[in-house]
């Protein structure tokens, strides 16, 4: 395997845009999870408040995403752009 | 430089202990969880010791599968070493042994978590003993999904020809598609495994509410085990989709980073997955009536929370397909 210069940083370049977007769905897949989880939960308690139960779960879950989109985004990046 | 066949063989040995080594973690987490439940539910009432007990070894059985499949792959890789070997089957050991080694972390895990519910459950309602076990048997069996993908997957690997397919960049691709399975899997057989114990409990509290508590439990989890389908769909283009030969390492290297990113990205999704459903089915036992909404609710948080698989999967295409 001959290995050249541009070869090997766009090598390196995928692999980190693999384990950049792998490792960083771990924390908000659970996150979000969690979140859906006490919200159905509440809303078996109070099954009237449904309405406002599920749009702060949507907010809460559309904050914890954050972290993900700054993956997908860094991701992209070194897919397109290195 | 050694021998390409030395080195493959020698892989078969590596692939082995790492399949029966991952492989053994899970089960055993998810039995000593059972049986650690088991202890909790005799102190608060020795006198169904004989009850408790033989639930125990029924579920610890259903979670030790997870582990024995992990051994058949290890002994097939230890003893069955095909004729034809190329330096390209090194890879796939390696990636075979990794496949089930990793989905029987989180099926192993997950089926002990039902058993630990159904003990401390036939405690506090002796008389239902009998649903309460059968719905943590259904728990159980269902977790071991994600375990059995990582096997096929396995042998896949391992006893499909290859002697077509170019070492170069096969070798990234076999141990990609071995990555993506397994690691996959982790998140959807805890996550499962949540949800099973959530449907086991409140069956137990509510035994009325059984049907609903079943039939809402097997949605969760079917839905559950999509990040590791992606997995599974992701390892099956890499091993399948006949890549041209190049020496170039940014070939190699990008599948397996397909692999990485779809098997890592399943792990966080397929724990939450297994969260919301569990939190939804908890509460389906206390209050009946409102099944169709949590049912709603429970559909639309699993929704978010699969983004970030479907972003890690969108990753793992782009590499396969376009660069």
């Amino acid at each position: 395997m001959d290995i050249s210069g541009q070869d090997f940083i766009q090598g390196l370049a995928f692999l980190g845009a693999g384990i950049a977007m792998g490792l960083g769905a771990i924390g908000p897949g659970v996150g979000e999870g969690f979140v859906g989880g006490k919200a159905c939960e509440a809303i078996g308690r109070k099954p009237n408040e449904a309405g406002l139960l599920t749009r702060t779960m949507l907010v809460g879950q559309a904050v914890s995403e954050s972290t993900g989109i700054y993956s997908l985004v860094v991701a992209l990046l070194l897919l397109f752009v290195v | 430089m050694m021998e390409a066949t030395t080195f493959a063989s020698a892989s078969f040995y590596l692939g082995a202990g790492l399949a029966i080594g991952f492989g053994a973690i899970g089960a055993a987490l998810g039995e000593g969880y059972t049986a650690g439940q088991a202890s909790i539910a005799l102190s608060q009432k020795p006198e169904s010791a004989g009850e408790v007990v033989k639930n125990m070894l029924v579920g610890q059985a259903i979670a030790e599968s997870a582990a024995i499949f992990a051994l058949v792959v290890a002994i097939v890789l230890l003893f069955s070493q095909p004729e034809v070997i190329t330096p390209l089957t090194a890879w796939s050991a390696i990636g075979a042994g990794l496949a089930m080694g990793l989905s029987a972390i989180g099926s192993g895990l997950g089926s002990g978590m039902p058993g630990g519910a159904a003990c401390r459950g036939i405690v506090r309602q002796p008389g239902n003993s009998g649903r309460i076990q059968t719905t943590m048997l259904i728990g159980s069996a269902v977790a071991q999904t994600p375990a059995i993908f990582g096997m096929v997957t396995a042998f896949l690997l391992i006893f499909l020809d290859f002697s077509s397919i170019p070492t170069y960049p096969g070798w990234g691709a076999m141990l990609g598609a071995g990555l993506g399975t397994g690691l996959a899997a982790i998140g959807s057989g805890v996550g499962n495994g949540f949800t099973a114990e959530e449907a086991v409990e409140g069956i137990a509290r509510n035994p009325v509410s059984g049907k609903d508590t079943t039939r809402l439990m097997l949605i969760g989890m079917s839905v559950g085990q999509s990040t590791t389908i992606y997995g599974f769909l992701v390892s099956l283009l890499l091993i399948f989709f006949g890549f041209p030969e190049s020496f170039a390492l940014s070939d190699s290297l990008k599948l397996l980073a397909a692999g990485l990113s779809s098997g890592f990205g399943g792990i966080g999704p397929g724990i939450g997955l297994g969260i919301v459903a569990a939190g939804a089915v908890k509460w389906v036992a206390r209050n009946q009536e409102a099944t169709g909404l949590l049912t709603r609710t429970m559909l639309v948080g699993m929704a978010v929370t699969e983004s970030t698989s479907i972003y890690a999967l969108i990753v793992s295409l782009l590499l396969i397909v376009v660069f």
